[in-house]
């Protein structure tokens, strides 16, 4: 079993699933629907045989993949997964098969071309986090915007084209930066593939031009303050699937990046500029949740508090020079880094949950503002048992998966510095007041018209999406071992691998 | 040996329970969610008593061990395990007693409410929280039970999610308990940073390590980690226990339905942070400056809290008051290192306010839902055992020599006369002036309630929930069934004679063991042992003591003016109209809170969205876009399309660029 080359697999099946699904054709939704989700459940299937495949204890990037690609410039085919990537992939394709599910009779208008470019996101989704070569992650970062676009542009709101511009500029200026960092790493290394990359010595100057060169194209994809503008309009305009993965895949991407490279790549020059996306992290927590607090329309208000959330990702990645270097405190610096990464997976989760949520009661209603809604815990008292869940888990209350890497984060900043611990733990108390706000005004109060008072109770459908999310947000809460098993050696590598300079 | 299958089915069975009531909503109906929870609780019940009879008597040994590994990083690992040593044993008997109490009157007191199911679905729930929290072994597990029973307690007070007063009150109730758990979260990561584990094993037996110690956090000023780490973690306490500054929300809780406010909001939540101080007297008995912080601010909130309960009307926000009170009592123990003593307060209140709290739902049943003393009087004809089990809490709260609460709030008062760390005086006169207080508001509740004129008026036909006008019931009060009655009975109970039994040994038979720590240095207790000659002893030496007699003097100030002349109250309230409207008032603290918080907040938020975000971040985009589209239109007009207007640009270019060449060449 282990030689045959499951991640390409992972990556193309989705890919080819999606010329069957268009060859199914506008005239046929319904074997559109089933083909897209037998197509999500054999990937998500697969993605679990890797899982099982990948052996946690020695770590490292496994299952890895090695074709001719283009020799002339040393790009090559190069796949391979360390502990991280493996729960990304597996978040990606669990996610997509909810996101299907919770499309599926949502979606009426060109059901075929829209579940192909679900697929083929999926699969361009599970490259980026497969990749061990430079150009090819550039060319699957890139990519993604392309399928994106079209589902915020074609299914979209009434502002869809202000939206899927602004969203497609916006990174795509952020990228520029990166392909010319790219460029000149090749030009020092004579390859893209990133094992020589992360082993590449450079002077700190080079190190600093190229780190803002990074730091602007994953700040915007992250997003992080103050390039954050895109996101609560791209979510305000996508429909209810283009929401659920942008939030709980897209945004991952920008923070994979730094762990691929910024990191690794330019271990010096992030620990002298970490200073900057620290203070931007704690801006992130605060200032975004006050934004969110005031927001009339709910997917804004997610949407920034996914901001917020992201923070805590930037956090616990760029605290670990000040634990392992200037401290020489590892075991710290891993709970930070480790705390990132399970912030990342848990946001994945819990964001997707929510804007599933207000999906449904966008469905109803067809309006997202707050004030349109009230008393939902008398209509649809199911719907609301999760909304008031997944709310729990957005402000971090333990034994949900919100709470794992906010905790972790939040304990290991402390010993980098108090005050960054207090600025970030100031979320528990930002983020239940504007979580609980929301949950005030819609899930309990009376009903404010008629038409909120005959909304119907979620269907069979409709629960078992929310149920499975659920169950992950309340699994990985309770008994998040297994995951940070996954992950323990990756990161523990990772943060041996940045203690040495490479100014040398 | 205590064994850790027992522990999990005692943690687990409330939570099993809590699953079936909750989610079998059509499966099980309202008859089975109301006997499985039930079941569930008496079954953690009979096995805390199982747990304490090994303990203490079984010769079995402390347990501390983890069930399942929660975190792992590196070599660093915490669990979700437990620790039983005589403090946890203590507190999950009370716990499970009062829960289990709690459980068989619900089934009176919410009989006809709609969501009778999941009523019990969340107070089984909350059970599990609760021996989360008791049972916990580390710091995280003790987090995680911590903001369990905040969840719970939120749901709660937000029962009757219909009332914008209760769902406000649940929000407030969380938002400020977070508060504390800002706190809290960083003194636990305070705790991983000085002792690199959190469990407790550890961090205590090296507590001593942390002599000496400080940390910069301001530059130039170390600070003794062991005060901050203290402090901290006080912050939560403050939160979950509602101590002054962090106590509005435990009043607005009363908005929940009254059994909780007797399980949660009286008798064990709200001692949450008085057992995590016991707990962790092994750090606090490291930092004079924090416990005198907590005695500082025990004692205010047991004086000054006590003074609004005398103008409460409410039935409810009364007993609201004097448990914020009482909580102060048992803050104050904590700060004078009399962990026991505040653990005994802890217990013998549990009794008699729960006892109370439900006796005040029962009032409140047979007056259709009216809370208001105003226009209540005369019930003690109507519903007598109501009024003697009443009278019975009360005469426990406020000290009356005998009962249950007398042994435990002496022993607080006089631990403190014995402390001389910074603030005992303050504390001193707080406690002591806080009898007068304590008296004071419970008897005017009882006379109120139960005594004097009936104040409401019966009229056929009216109905309750519509046409409601305050004092007018459709039907005449009567006693409760019986449902409601026995819990009565059975807390009235312990309520009298548990301080006689357990004083001894609590205080000054060194029962506590390992469990609670105390410098020789600090402990008052031990001093107090040579003048302990028994409870019996105690009792008579009562009757010449100080708060014994400030207790009679606030019993016949009531007395006088609430029994024998009623006028006399307004006449005092409009004589000192300041006091008295700062007391009504809460000393402004909720609207200041109200409107620096709360309306700040949302100013904020306005001025961060429109201003910074949506006028500058957003701005600067929009505007790049802008100028990019203005400037191309611009440069579209050089595209004209003629001819000789691209031959003359050439022209002039050539001629530029040759006329620079030679510039450039010639120098």
């Amino acid at each position: 079993m282990s030689n045959w080359p499951i991640l390409s697999v992972l990556i193309w099946l989705p890919c080819a699933g999606a010329i069957l699904v268009l060859l199914a054709g506008n005239a046929r939704p319904r074997l559109a629907r089933w083909l897209t989700m037998a197509f999500t459940v054999i990937t998500f299937a697969l993605s679990l045989v890797m899982l099982s495949e990948y052996q946690a204890g020695p770590g490292g990037f496994q299952l890895q993949e090695m074709a001719r690609w283009i020799p002339g410039i040393n790009s090559s085919y190069h796949l391979g997964v360390d502990g991280i990537a493996v729960a990304l992939i597996v978040l990606t394709t669990f996610t997509s098969i909810l996101v299907i599910g919770g499309a599926w009779q949502v979606i009426k208008d060109k059901v075929h071309q829209y579940m192909a470019a679900m697929l083929v996101l999926e699969g361009l989704l599970i490259g980026v986090f497969a990749v061990m070569d430079a150009l090819l992650f550039y060319l699957f970062f890139e990519a993604i915007l392309i399928p994106m676009f079209f589902l915020i542009g074609v299914w979209g709101g009434p502002r869809r084209v202000y939206a899927t511009l602004k969203f497609f500029i916006y990174t795509f200026f952020g990228s520029i930066f990166f392909l010319i960092g790219l460029l000149y790493l090749y030009h020092k290394a004579g390859t893209f593939d990133l094992p020589t990359l992360w082993a590449l010595p450079l002077t700190f100057k080079e190190q600093a031009w190229l780190f803002f060169s990074f730091l602007i194209a994953f700040a915007i994809k992250t997003p992080m303050v103050p390039v954050h503008t895109w996101l609560p309009d791209a979510h305000v305009e996508a429909p209810t699937g283009g929401s659920v993965i942008l939030a709980a895949i897209m945004l991952k991407v920008g923070t994979y990046g730094f762990i691929r490279f910024s990191l690794p790549i330019l271990p010096d020059a992030s620990e002298y500029f970490a200073w900057l996306v620290i203070v931007l992290s704690l801006i992130a927590i605060i200032y975004i949740g006050y934004v969110a607090l005031v927001q009339p329309d709910m997917k804004k208000l997610v949407a920034y508090s996914s901001i917020a959330h992201m923070g805590f990702v930037t956090l616990g990645l760029f605290i670990v020079y000040m634990l392992a270097r200037q401290q020489h405190d590892v075991q710290m610096a891993e709970l930070g880094v480790q705390g990132a990464v399970v912030q990342m997976i848990s946001h994945g989760f819990v964001s997707g949950a929510l804007f599933t949520c207000i999906g449904v009661m966008y469905d109803r209603l067809h309006t997202r503002e707050i004030a349109a809604y009230g008393g939902l815990a008398k209509v649809m008292p199911w719907f609301a048992a999760f909304w008031v869940l997944f709310a729990m888990a957005n402000c971090g209350l333990p034994f949900t998966s919100g709470f794992v890497g906010e905790f972790m984060v939040i304990l290991s900043s402390f010993t980098a510095n108090p005050w960054i611990a207090l600025f970030a733990a100031y979320s528990l108390i930002i983020g239940a007041g504007y979580t609980l706000y929301l949950i005030k005004r819609i899930v309990w109060g009376t009903t404010p018209t008629k038409e909120a008072a005959a909304m119907p109770e979620i269907n069979t459908r409709e629960g078992l999406v929310l149920g499975a999310f659920a169950v992950a947000v309340l699994a990985m809460g309770v008994y998040p071992w297994p995951l940070m098993h996954l992950m323990d050696s990756s990161v523990s590598q990772l943060v041996t691998h940045l203690l040495t300079s490479k100014l040398g | 040996m205590i064994s850790q299958t027992l522990l999990v089915v005692l943690a687990a069975a409330p939570l099993v329970g809590a699953l079936i009531a909750g989610l079998g909503r059509k499966q099980v109906g309202r008859a089975g969610a109301a006997a499985i929870a039930i079941i569930s609780v008496a079954l953690s019940f009979a096995l805390s008593c199982v747990v304490f009879y090994q303990l203490v008597w079984g010769g079995a040994p402390v347990f501390d061990g983890n069930v399942y590994t929660w975190l792992e990083v590196g070599k660093l690992t915490i669990g979700i395990g437990f620790l039983v040593d005589r403090l946890t044993a203590i507190m999950l008997v009370t716990v499970t007693f009062v829960s289990l109490m709690v459980h068989i009157y619900t089934i009176g007191y919410m009989r006809d409410d709609p969501g009778f199911q999941r009523f019990f679905a969340y107070i089984a729930l909350f059970t599990f929280s609760m021996l989360m929290l008791v049972l916990a072994n580390n710091f995280l597990q003790l987090f995680v039970g911590w903001e369990l029973v905040g969840l719970v307690s939120y749901l709660l007070i937000g029962f009757w999610f219909e009332r914008p007063t209760a769902s406000a009150a649940a929000l407030k109730a969380f938002i400020v308990n977070r508060v504390g758990d800002f706190g809290f979260i960083l003194g636990i990561a305070a705790v991983l940073y000085a002792f690199h584990t959190l469990d407790y094993s550890t961090v205590f037996a090296n507590a001593d390590s942390l002599s000496g110690r400080t940390i910069e956090v301001v530059g130039g000023h170390p600070w003794s980690l062991a005060t901050l780490i203290c402090l901290l973690l006080f912050v939560g306490a403050c939160g979950k226990s509602a101590q002054v500054p962090l106590h509005v929300w435990l009043p607005d809780s009363m908005e929940g339905p009254t059994p909780i406010s007797a399980l949660i909001h009286a008798a064990t939540m709200v001692t949450a942070g008085i057992f995590m101080v016991a707990r962790m007297s092994p750090l606090y008995e490291m930092s004079t400056t924090a416990l005198s912080v907590v005695l500082i601010v025990g004692a205010t909130t047991a004086f000054f809290m006590g003074l609004v309960g005398i103008v409460q009307n409410d039935i409810k926000r009364v007993i609201a008051y004097s448990t914020l009170s009482q909580l102060g009592y048992m803050v104050v123990a904590l700060g004078v290192s009399a962990y026991a003593a505040g653990i005994f307060h802890l217990m013998t209140h549990a009794f008699f306010k729960a006892l109370l709290f439900l006796g005040a739902g029962s009032v409140i049943v047979a007056m259709h839902h009216e809370q208001d003393m105003r226009y209540m009087g005369g019930l003690r004809k109507r519903m007598p055992i109501t009024w003697i089990t009443m009278w019975i809490g009360s005469l426990a709260l406020v000290a009356t020599p005998g009962f249950s609460g007398f042994y435990s709030k002496d022993q607080i008062i006089e631990a403190v006369g014995e402390s001389h760390i910074f603030g005992a005086t303050y504390a001193y006169w707080c406690v002591l002036l806080g009898v007068f207080v304590t008296s004071l508001y419970s008897f005017r509740l009882l006379y109120m309630t139960f005594h004097g004129k009936e104040r409401f008026k019966v009229v056929h036909g009216a109905h309750d929930s519509h046409d409601h006008h305050q004092g007018m019931l459709a039907h005449a009060p009567k006693e409760s069934p019986w449902v409601i009655t026995v819990p009565l009975v059975l807390l009235a109970i312990p309520s009298v004679v548990i301080g006689w039994f357990t004083i001894k040994p609590l205080l000054y038979g060194g029962w506590f063991g390992d469990s609670i720590k105390v410098l020789p240095a600090h402990d008052v207790l031990a001093a107090m042992a040579h003048e302990f000659h028994g409870p019996w002893a105690m009792f008579l030496h009562s009757f010449i003591s100080a708060p014994f007699w400030i207790a009679v003097a606030g019993f016949a100030v009531a007395t006088y003016v609430y029994l024998f002349n009623p006028a006399l109250a307004d006449r005092a309230a409009r004589m000192f109209l300041p006091v008295f409207k700062m007391l009504t008032r809460k000393y402004w603290v909720d609207e200041v809170y109200y409107n620096l918080f709360a309306r700040g907040g949302i100013k904020l938020g306005r001025l961060f969205w429109k201003g910074t975000d949506v006028g500058v971040f957003d701005g600067a985009v929009n505007g790049a876009a802008f100028v990019t589209e203005r400037s191309s239109r611009v440069l579209r007009r050089l595209q004209t399309g003629f001819l000789y207007h691209y031959a003359f640009v050439m022209i002039v270019g050539l001629v530029l660029l040759l006329g620079g060449l030679w510039y450039w060449g010639l120098r």
